[in-house]
């Protein structure tokens, strides 16, 4: 993830006017636009891995990878295109910068618990939505038992999930074992200082509250 | 003589030796295998079993996945479509407990489908050894390998392994008999249904890709017995596309697509199903004698000039 910044945060509402046609899933990516700036700005190194796990309405991460210079800025107008490789959820073999080929809720967690286990450092995106999916679970669980410290994840939690978590997601993976850290999840030094807050002993949650 | 589960424990014991390999269980085996850094039992979690496989595939390890065929097969299927296909990692996946091997356990732990499921879902190598050493042969070639590959064992076998990947003739009739394609543990039944027949028999492993070439160059007259041990008809479609330009006809046998509600041994349902020797050569008498029906019947009614 060798990334040359080529553009700043200030830049990304331009980059998003090109990515045009997927407009039911613009809130579900705008709730993950400075969660995914600060994680390729401030958090992400060159040997780490990112996995999208929501892959719903991915042009806020497309805004993100080519203001880094990871997506050609020329490719983004092409959006949805049939030649385009940037599509409505993120291929990993078309789209240059993508990790994982993602839409499908409840995938990117147990891939990145499988990738964590080489020891390389994980970070993966979730949306509190997605957590209904038994799947996330069984990796939550599995990681938290076997202290996967290489592993953090971070959950967009925009309460859109119908019945949603009482008492606050982050309570489900701590009985699991893992640490967690809460942020204003527009707030970019909240945010790095919640990813900063893993123990390295367990693995991490980021709950990135992000509200209408 | 060693089963093929047996030869698989000790074969993937020993492949923990390459680094690059890694072991991916479900509780299922683990009792089996010798502890070891690279052998992950992720408790009774089988979504989550297919989805560690591929992010050790993405780090550039090569998983071999391991559970019951209902478990590893069917209920993490979108996992194996999109964890693995989609994002074009690859794996071995070894599956244990074959068709009706669990005949006592009723239909929670039979999978007959497994091979048409599988190759529903493009790039797999599909493996149904019908003996431990060619299940042996399977497994170090998947693991030498890359790609996406699946190995079926089961409790039958044949007595004697048959050396050779590809669709192999074992025993040659006369020019135009009818061509009998047994695949994996069905040969020895093939064998003793066909003794005395007029037939060709064949034999294949590797049941995809499909040895289209081998077919052709193999088959010399128009009907055609296609013996799998898993749901009838899973490989019918490759027959005929390799045959496409031939009159041929094709008899499909295996297990049926059905909700079979007994227990019992494996022998009861094999015979239950037509797949043992008795039960196979009454299909091919059938088809056969079908075929010299409609033989004399165009003779009657094709116009003499």
């Amino acid at each position: 993830m060798a990334a040359v910044t080529t553009l700043g945060y200030d830049d990304l509402p331009a980059l998003l006017t090109l990515l045009t046609g997927d407009e039911k899933h613009d809130w579900s990516s705008l709730s993950t636009l400075d969660v995914l700036w600060v994680l390729y700005d401030r958090v992400l190194g060159p040997d780490d891995r990112f996995v999208l796990s929501k892959g719903h309405g991915p042009t806020a991460y497309y805004a993100v990878l080519a203001a880094k210079g990871l997506i050609p800025v020329e490719e983004l107008a092409g959006f949805g295109g049939f030649g385009s490789p940037l599509g409505y959820h993120p291929d990993r073999v078309l789209a240059p910068g993508v990790e994982i080929s993602s839409g499908s809720l409840g995938h990117g967690l147990p891939i990145a618990v499988g990738a964590a286990l080489t020891g390389r450092r994980v970070i993966c995106l979730v949306g509190d939505g997605e957590l209904d999916e038994g799947s996330n679970w069984e990796a939550v669980q599995w990681a938290g038992r076997i202290g996967l410290a290489a592993l953090t994840t971070v959950v967009v939690d925009n309460h859109t999930s119908t019945y949603h978590w009482p008492g606050g997601v982050e309570r489900r993976f701590e009985l699991e074992g893992w640490t967690s850290a809460l942020a204003d999840g527009r707030d970019h030094d909240a945010l790095e200082r919640a990813f900063d807050a893993r123990t390295g002993a367990a693995p991490h949650v980021v709950v990135a509250e992000v509200l209408r | 003589m060693t089963t093929m589960r047996e030869r698989f424990y000790r074969l993937a014991a020993d492949a923990l030796e390459d680094e690059r390999v890694a072991m991916v269980f479900a509780e299922i085996g683990v009792a089996e295998m010798p502890r070891h850094p690279r052998l992950f039992n992720v408790g009774i979690r089988e979504q989550l079993m297919i989805g560690v496989a591929a992010g050790l595939a993405l780090e550039g390890m090569r998983p071999v996945v391991h559970s019951y065929t209902p478990f590893l097969v069917e209920r993490p299927y979108e996992q194996i479509k999109l964890d693995l296909g989609h994002q074009d990692l690859g794996a071995v996946l070894v599956s244990t407990g074959a068709s009706y091997d669990a005949s006592l356990s009723g239909r929670t732990h039979q999978a007959p489908e497994d091979v048409a499921a599988l190759a529903a879902l493009p790039g797999w190598t599909i493996e149904i050894p019908g003996h431990a050493d060619e299940l042996e042969r399977s497994l170090r070639r998947a693991l030498a390998g890359d790609g996406r590959v699946y190995i079926r064992l089961t409790q039958e076998s044949n007595a004697v392994p048959v050396e050779g990947d590809s669709l192999t003739v074992v025993r040659r009739g006369t020019e135009g008999a009818p061509f009998v394609l047994a695949v994996g543990p069905t040969l020895d039944q093939v064998l003793a249904a066909t003794a005395g027949l007029d037939t060709t028999v064949a034999y294949l492993t590797t049941v995809r890709p499909f040895d289209a070439a081998g077919l052709r160059a193999a088959v010399r007259g128009t009907d055609v017995v296609l013996v799998e041990p898993y749901l009838a008809g899973t490989s019918a479609a490759e027959v005929s596309s390799a045959l496409r330009d031939r009159p041929h006809r094709l008899l499909a046998l295996g297990v049926p697509n059905a909700e079979f509600r007994h227990y019992g041994t494996p022998a009861e349902h094999r015979r239950a199903h037509g797949l043992d020797a008795a039960g196979i050569r009454a299909s091919i008498e059938a088809f056969a004698d079908r075929n010299l029906v409609q033989t004399r019947l165009r003779s009657l009614t094709t116009p003499r000039l």
